[in-house]
């Protein structure tokens, strides 16, 4: 049984590094990644679970992180943006498709984008995209770029 | 040759915002930084018999507690009405009044919740006309007892009247009587959020000579370095206003507020660096919101479907305090009938204080909320004219020689051609006469057709700059005080740099970051007004690159400075263009063969100040605001399910005359943005209220923002009928595509269910309550 | 952000739960029981509730069971709703847990939170009350099995420090016709104004709500005015409305008139969809 009371040190597997972090069990794990490993693409926006903004991948599906400990992490692989490297199609993808303007909602739709490219290899059908993307909020944008960014990570592979 | 205006440049952020390396304010490294958070008001309206802040000045690692007592300033860019925290009375739930600065963020909240305040609640007053009713208690006791900081303002003395603006042509009385049709509205709309995806936030710290550094998101880091000189006395030098990428402003981030309160928070703790950051509910409950309207439309047509006069009424809801709400009770005077040609008109626009979160700019600058209501009545006429409403809008289309509410004479060049918007629209959306279609049993598809115009408001005197350097290969740096919070500005401008140089756009680096120690002063990164303003400053130091670069080619080659060419990266003689140097040999000055030095580094410069602009008569409201007007049309298309009264939206689609296409695909995306905001907003979004003033909890749970899946087609069609005195030919742009939106949603709506839908926002449940009428 | 602290416990068995929530019960602390985590952090942030422990039980294997097993589908009840619908064992489980919140939550919300939640919905209930689901309770007194419709009324009616262990759905319900619709109040991903959820066993039709009262739950009279043959749809939605179990819910989403306006509607769907064997 684990029992953590006050500051504890955890090992964190991130973007495929361990990573030992100082935490209260109270902590989230957005905020731990962003203040204490430096890993700021994952954004708060509400805290509630409501945008998406802070979405990250577990175990390869995709997380709200505000809405997750970071203790409940350990022993699992988390995800960022900063761990595809620049190099996921979704990511070319979204450059390509214009798939944003002011870019806070980006790295959210990134890895729930990336989520579902892991678990459905193949191009899922229009109801299932816009499920799984329904999770995430863009004031700027009218999603039809983001749809456009789907269909090219699809195609570029 | 067009080498970089007209095409589709790639976004100068792209891959910082794909690989989570763009960095927002909040972004920034925190160790050593102390965090600050707030308390605020549980009361719409309330006098604060005492705040015991003893408890959270007893938690370990806090450094400060403030409330209204610390802080005497007044703060307002138009009028000093608002406290940073509030002093004696609160005016809105949600209102700040204590800040905790502690160790950390948890720490900090911790002793938040241990502040306990009493208040004796006030009467609260909630909506416009009940704040102008006879007997209702005042928001601000003396509202003319406040600093105006520009002579435009008109506060009223005894009243929760903060300002009023008037529009006086022709003679409505006469007018009126000779008109055939009337109709008669009132309209209600309720406040709402601008929700950008990044919260608001601020850091700051003072150096211990007395310097102040903030970072934040900010639409206008230059109105927060003249806010807080002249409150806090602070020479301006000493204070540098950083501004990294903004996730999002649309409008929501030019007022100055959590700025002043991180400075407060840092002053309280010798200068540390603090960062006050605020959860999403208070994002939407304490920082300003948008606008609240009501308004009382009549306008009259004659025998042959011509508009004769209108006499309108405009009560803008500005909450609590005023921002820049005056200004924007000010822009619907100068555009309120709409692009139309209307000889007689009688308009009162008038600013009003209530118990609601205040207000400021949102995208359309109150332009989305007055454009739904005479938009809507447009097509009440035409229903009762039995005129096709797009064909009835043509015929009333402003046009050159026309005056506008303000009586500027119209010129294609100011305004644009909107008969030519309202035609290629027919095209686009397939417009087929705006009746409802019926597709099956209870099921019908309409579309509404609505108009937009918008000029711009801001101070007489705005003014903007840009500065350009050049790198070893030749590549220039272009640093502007423009704000890229996702309109794209930067790229703009250096699609309009680069075609001046006659070069690629990718030859040109944007400084992404505004430092107002580095950058030349550019107003507010607002108003549509960045390739306008920003543009003309661009060019101007283009131009000064130029001529130094000619300076420098006609010295190596022995030629008059007028005979030298600049194009494709290389400056040669127009005699002998084989003969030529390329940028990076000359760009620094220019080395011969044998070692001389010739020439000089080239450095370009380029200022611009706004002229011409006026203030309003304040009897007629003559006077002219903004350098020019964009106008556009829109159309909406839904599917109506008539038992249940839900709809789907099946395309938008927007006409707009923008002078010049900088960049296809990223106008058309801003414009499908806009159009995206504008149906959220007129579809699903309001601030709910309860009777004593306290909003629903406010967060994007309850708080409805449109997800992928509800999101209609988008069309964007471009006119371009060139501003002579812009660069290019360009005219304002950016925010424009929200504008008409909620009007033509509404006046599909109301030709699919033959109801009068005239308040906000347009949910299934609104249409339900709304009775059916049979002559729509 | 989380401004308080708590201890963290995540027990490998239901004994060691249970052990702990006695424990700190004995000294006056409040320990919850933490699954998917989604109200409680939520709430923990807002300053609704303020736990001394939480007491996280996804490490417990009896919880996480997802399998047929004795003519029953055992869901275990830190499963999460996206595990659920991935199994594809029972169809209107799935319909139900593909519209609690959005994709994402569902790969965190859990069966077991989703029940034992504030929030008022607790939309998985619907098809498990309709299933005649049976529930399997662990708690300080030990264990015990029992029909979920006896603990489940309004809310989860459990014992101090008891907790939900798993649930077991008789297979007949597995591939019974169904049928499931929510109505929100204009955005999809939202909170229903009505959530109707139906099953057919022996060819009668047996319906749960959410939504359309402070509660959800299961009416076996309002089932038999809507089973009604010989009476038309309108007055069989009549009459079932008129035997809802108190007064309409009524919130900003929704008013409570517009709710039945709603509740009408859709009921009146259903039926004639079941009339059209679309059911
Ligand atoms: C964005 C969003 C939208 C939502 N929309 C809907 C909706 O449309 N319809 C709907 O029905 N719900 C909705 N919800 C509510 C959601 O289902 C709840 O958040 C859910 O109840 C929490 O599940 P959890 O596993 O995260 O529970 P937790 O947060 O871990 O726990 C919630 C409560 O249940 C208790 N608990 C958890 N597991 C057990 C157990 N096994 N035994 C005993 N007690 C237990 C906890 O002690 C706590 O009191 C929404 C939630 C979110 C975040
Ligand atoms: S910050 Fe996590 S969902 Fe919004
Ligand atoms: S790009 Fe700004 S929120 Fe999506």
């Amino acid at each position: 049984m684990v029992k953590y009371e006050g500051k504890v040190v955890i090992a964190l597997q991130v973007n495929g590094e361990a990573h030992e972090v100082a935490v209260r069990p109270s902590d989230l794990l957005l905020d731990v990644l962003r203040e204490q490993l430096g890993l700021t693409a994952a954004k708060p926006g509400c805290l509630n679970g409501d945008c998406g903004a802070c979405t990250i991948m577990l175990d390869g599906w995709p997380v709200k992180s505000c809405l997750m400990l970071a203790v409940e992490a350990e022993g699992h692989v988390v995800l960022t943006v900063e761990g595809l490297n620049g190099t996921a199609p979704i990511q070319k993808a979204f450059v390509d498709a214009d798939a944003f303007q002011c870019g806070y909602c980006t790295s959210g739709f990134l890895m729930v984008c990336h989520a579902l490219k892991t678990q459905n290899p193949l191009m899922p059908k229009e109801n299932i995209i816009e499920e799984w993307l329904q999770s995430n909020l863009c004031r700027c944008t009218g999603y039809q770029e983001i749809r456009r960014a789907v269909r090219l990570m699809y195609e570029s592979t | 040759m067009n080498t970089a205006i007209g095409k589709s440049v790639r976004r100068k952020d792209a891959w910082d915002k794909v690989t989570g390396k763009a960095l927002y304010t909040d972004d920034f490294p925190i160790s050593g930084v102390l965090a600050a958070r707030l308390l605020t008001s549980t009361c719409a309206h309330a006098r604060i018999l005492h705040i015991d802040i003893s408890k959270a000045l007893g938690i370990k690692g806090v450094k400060a507690v403030l409330t209204g007592a610390d802080c005497p300033e007044l703060f307002g860019p138009l009028l000093q009405d608002r406290p940073a925290l509030a002093r004696d009375v609160v005016r809105y739930a949600g209102e700040p009044v204590a800040l905790v600065v502690a160790t950390d963020k948890p720490t900090a909240e911790r002793a938040v919740r241990l502040i306990k305040v009493d208040y004796e609640p006030l009467a609260v007053v909630l909506t416009p006309s009940q704040a102008m009713a006879e007997g209702t208690p005042l928001i601000h006791k003396q509202v003319n007892g406040y600093k105006k900081l520009l002579t435009d303002i008109y506060p009223e003395a005894g009243t929760n009247i903060a300002s009023r603006y008037r529009m006086q042509k022709g003679n409505t009385a006469e007018a009126f009587q000779r008109c055939k049709v009337l109709v008669e509205q009132r309209f209600f709309l309720p406040p709402s959020a601008h929700l950008a995806m990044e919260v608001r936030t601020a850091r700051a710290e003072i150096s211990s000579d007395g310097s102040v550094l903030i970072t934040a998101s900010s639409q206008s880091p230059y109105s927060v370095r003249k806010q807080l000189s002249e409150a806090f006395l602070i020479p301006a030098g000493k204070i540098q206003v950083r501004v990294p990428y903004v996730g999002g402003g649309f409008g929501g981030k030019a007022p100055v507020m959590l700025e002043v309160l991180a400075f407060l928070a840092s002053r309280s703790v010798g200068g540390k660096a603090v960062r006050l950051t605020i959860p999403r509910e208070q994002d939407m409950a304490s920082a300003p919101c948008r606008m609240g309207l009501e308004a009382d439309l009549k306008v009259g047509v004659d025998e042959n479907g011509l508009i004769q006069a209108a006499d309108l009424t405009y009560l803008l809801d500005c909450g609590a305090y005023t921002d820049i709400s005056p200004y924007m009770t000010k822009a619907i005077a100068m555009d309120c009938t709409g692009p139309y040609h209307i000889e007689n008109l009688s308009c009162d626009a008038i600013c009003v204080y209530t118990n609601h979160t205040y207000v400021t700019s949102f995208r359309g600058f109150s332009h989305e909320s007055f454009t739904f209501c005479i938009e809507r009545v447009l097509d009440m006429l035409a229903s009762k004219c039995s005129l096709d409403p797009l064909e009835f809008r043509i015929r009333n289309a402003i046009r050159p020689g026309s005056l506008t509410p303000s009586q500027v004479e119209c010129t294609a060049s100011l305004t644009g051609d909107l008969t030519k918007c309202l035609n290629n629209i027919k095209q686009l959306a397939q417009w087929n006469g705006g009746n409802a279609v019926p597709i099956k049993e209870n099921t019908v598809r309409a579309k509404g057709v609505a108009c937009f115009w918008k000029t711009e408001n801001p101070p007489t005197d705005a003014i903007s700059g840009a500065m350009i350097t050049f790198n070893p290969d030749g590549s220039m740096n272009l640093n502007t005080g423009v704000v890229e919070m996702g309109s794209n500005g930067q790229t703009h401008l250096a699609q309009i740099l680069a075609e001046k140089l006659q070069v690629d756009a990718d030859q040109v680096h944007v400084v992404t970051s505004v430092d107002t120690r580095t950058a030349p002063e550019h107003w507010k990164t607002v108003a549509s007004l960045t390739e306008y303003m920003a543009g003309l400053a661009v060019v101007r130091a283009a131009d000064d690159l130029l001529e130094q670069l000619r300076s420098n080619g006609s010295q190596v080659f022995g030629c008059p400075a007028d005979e030298i060419e600049v194009a494709n990266g290389r400056v040669f003689s127009k005699k002998n263009p084989e003969q030529f140097i390329a940028f990076k040999d000359i760009v620094q000055g220019y080395k011969s063969q044998q070692g001389e030095s010739i020439g000089e580094p080239v450095l370009g410069r380029g200022g611009f100040m706004l002229k011409g602009l006026s203030m309003l008569d304040p009897q007629t409201g003559q006077g002219k605001t903004g350098p020019e007007w964009t106008l556009g049309a829109q159309v909406v298309e839904v599917e109506a399910d008539l038992k249940a009264f839900s709809y789907r939206i099946l395309n938008a689609s927007t006409v707009i005359d923008v002078g010049k296409v900088i960049n296809p695909e990223s106008m058309r995306a801003m414009i499908a943005g806009g159009m995206a905001m504008g149906i959220s907003l007129s579809s699903r979004e309001a601030y709910i209220y309860d009777q004593d003033g306290i909003p629903r909890l406010p967060n994007l749970r309850t708080y409805k923002l449109m997800h992928i899946g509800q999101e209609p087609d988008y069309r964007v069609g471009f006119v371009e009928t060139p501003e002579d005195n812009s660069p290019y030919g360009l005219r304002s742009f950016a925010e424009h595509g929200v504008i008409g939106i909620p009007a033509a949603l509404g006046n599909a709506l109301a030709a699919a269910f033959g109801r009068q839908l005239v308040i906000l926002p347009l949910t299934p449940e609104t249409i339900w309550r709304t009775p059916s009428e049979e002559h729509v | 952000m989380i401004p308080f602290n708590f201890i963290y416990y995540r027990p490998d068995s239901l004994q060691e739960a249970a052990d702990i929530y006695s424990t700190l019960q004995s000294k006056g602390q409040k320990a919850v029981y933490f699954a998917g985590g989604s109200e409680i952090i939520t709430m923990c942030r807002t300053g609704s509730i303020q736990p001394k422990a939480v007491i996280d039980i996804k490490n417990i294997p009896e919880c996480g069971l997802l399998s047929l097993y004795n003519q029953k589908l055992q869901i275990g009840s830190v499963c999460t709703l996206n595990q659920i619908s991935e199994s594809k064992l029972f169809p209107l489980m799935r319909l139900a847990c593909g519209r609690i919140a959005d994709h994402t939550n569902q790969c965190r919300i859990t069966l077991g939170g989703n029940l034992c939640g504030s929030i008022i919905y607790r939309e998985t209930s619907l098809p498990l009350l309709l299933a005649d689901a049976e529930i399997t309770l662990y708690g300080p007194e030990g264990e015990r099995t029992v029909p979920l419709r006896s603990v489940f009324y309004q809310c989860m009616q459990l014992k101090p420090g008891e907790m939900i262990v798993q649930v077991q759905i008789p297979v007949w319900a597995l591939s019974a016709r169904h049928y499931h619709i929510k109505k929100t109040a204009n955005e999809k991903i939202d909170y229903p104004l009505v959530s109707v959820a139906a099953i057919c066993k022996d060819s009668k039709l047996r319906l749960a709500f959410s939504g359309i009262c402070s509660y959800p739950f299961r009416s076996e009279q309002m089932e038999s005015a809507l089973n009604q043959q010989t009476k038309s749809f309108e007055e069989r939605v009549k009459q079932a409305a008129e035997l809802l179990p108190e007064p309409v819910y009524a919130d900003a989403e929704g008013s409570g008139e517009y709710r039945l306006f709603v509740f009408k509607n859709t009921l009146r769907q259903l039926l004639e969809d079941w009339d059209n064997g679309k059911i």
